[in-house]
């Protein structure tokens, strides 16, 4: 359950977050998920709403979700294409030395969160 | 409210527990192999011919089976000390249940501790474990197409080991095209083709695991 396992790690670092800047209470959590990174989005919500529960700054905090699309680079023809629509290879020219520029990532980009005094 | 900017990797808390695990055993002097692959691929039938044909080596073994216990009882059987560490049902480790199990069972003495993953070709080579070493598995059986599908644990790997070669004659696995493949993603991956069953290629993987073993050390 790869889901379970980010959303462990996005808690353990927003508790340290929380702790070096004296935050009281977290109201939301904007991640950035790749289109490719193979994480299911309401499955993640739903692993959240669970999950948090465990931590005091993070119990009344929302989850949101930012998807960043998949963009793979051709070494070949130099283009840039989709590539949840066309794969591993180019659509330009057919080569197959082509890598993925965006849309792998996992991100906590932003919180809104209350501090001490 | 006010609105506090991060952008900071998933993995940031993780990734720094395991540079500190890292350390630890480099200090221990003990060389910690992640040991990951599919389901089924042959890790810890390896691990049964390495720890017979490393007899000096003390290696231990931590099996992060996602509920049995059968793993680590073959591992026991066969001589080393093992340890079933438990996910949750997770589908990876990651480096504070890679600490959990290390101290568990206790690596003093040991000269490799080796952690047979969960298998999976995908969240493993997400987190980092605290490992010295990072060592995949693929079995000709499930084919040369698997870097293009699994770039991201190519890329992570130090050593790619290619097993089940006594099967080559049934089936059609291009070794060369799959070498060519791994070595697009990671120039620097080292290649050992074998069978753990006919001992094939082990004698080349155990030559690097001492090799590599020694620098571990030497660099402490
Ligand atoms: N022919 C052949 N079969 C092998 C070889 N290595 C492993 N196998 C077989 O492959 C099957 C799976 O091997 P395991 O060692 O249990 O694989 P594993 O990766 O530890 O499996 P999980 O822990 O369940 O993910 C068993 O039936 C083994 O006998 C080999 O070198 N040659
Ligand atoms: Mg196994
Ligand atoms: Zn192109």
């Amino acid at each position: 359950m790869h889901e379970l396992g980010i959303v462990t790690h996005v808690a353990k670092t927003l508790d340290e977050v929380a702790e070096e800047n004296r935050i009281t209470k977290i109201g939301s959590v904007t991640l950035q998920i790749g289109e490719v990174s193979g994480i299911i989005n309401d499955y993640f919500v739903d692993c959240w709403d669970y999950f948090k529960k465990k931590h005091p700054v993070l119990q009344e905090a929302v989850m949101k979700i930012e998807i960043i699309p998949a963009v793979t680079y051709c070494e070949d023809c130099r283009s840039e294409y989709e590539t949840v629509k066309y794969g591993k290879i180019c659509p330009h020219c057919k080569s197959e030395r082509t890598y993925l520029i965006q849309g792998n990532e996992c991100t906590i980009k932003e919180i809104e969160a209350e501090t001490e005094e | 409210m006010k609105v506090i900017e991060l952008h900071k990797s998933v993995t940031d808390s993780n990734d720094r527990d395991a540079d500190r695990l890292r350390a630890e055993m480099k200090k221990a002097g003990v060389l910690l192999i992640n040991l990951m692959s599919s389901p089924g691929s042959g890790k810890t039938t390896l691990l049964g011919a390495t720890i017979k044909g490393m007899p000096d080596t003390r290696i231990a073994v931590l099996e992060a089976d996602i509920d049995s216990a059968v793993d680590a009882e073959k591992i026991a059987s066969w001589g080393a000390r093992a340890i079933q560490v438990h996910t949750d049902g997770m589908c990876h480790m990651d480096a504070g249940m890679t600490r959990e199990g290390l101290e568990g069972m206790g690596y003093e003495g040991v000269d490799l501790a080796v952690l047979e993953n969960i298998g999976n070709l995908i969240c493993p080579a997400e987190f980092d474990t605290g490992a010295g070493l990072n060592v995949m598995i693929l079995s000709i059986t499930e084919g040369d197409d698997k870097p293009l599908k699994y770039p991201l644990m190519f890329e992570t790997s130090d050593a790619l080991v290619i097993s089940k070669i006594d099967a080559l004659p049934y089936f059609n696995f291009d070794m060369e095209k799959c070498i060519e493949r791994a070595r697009r993603l990671n120039p620097d991956i080292k290649v050992f083709p074998l069978s753990a069953k006919t001992g094939e290629g082990m004698q080349a993987w155990t030559d690097y695991l001492h090799q590599e073993i020694r620098n571990w050390r030497e660099n402490s």
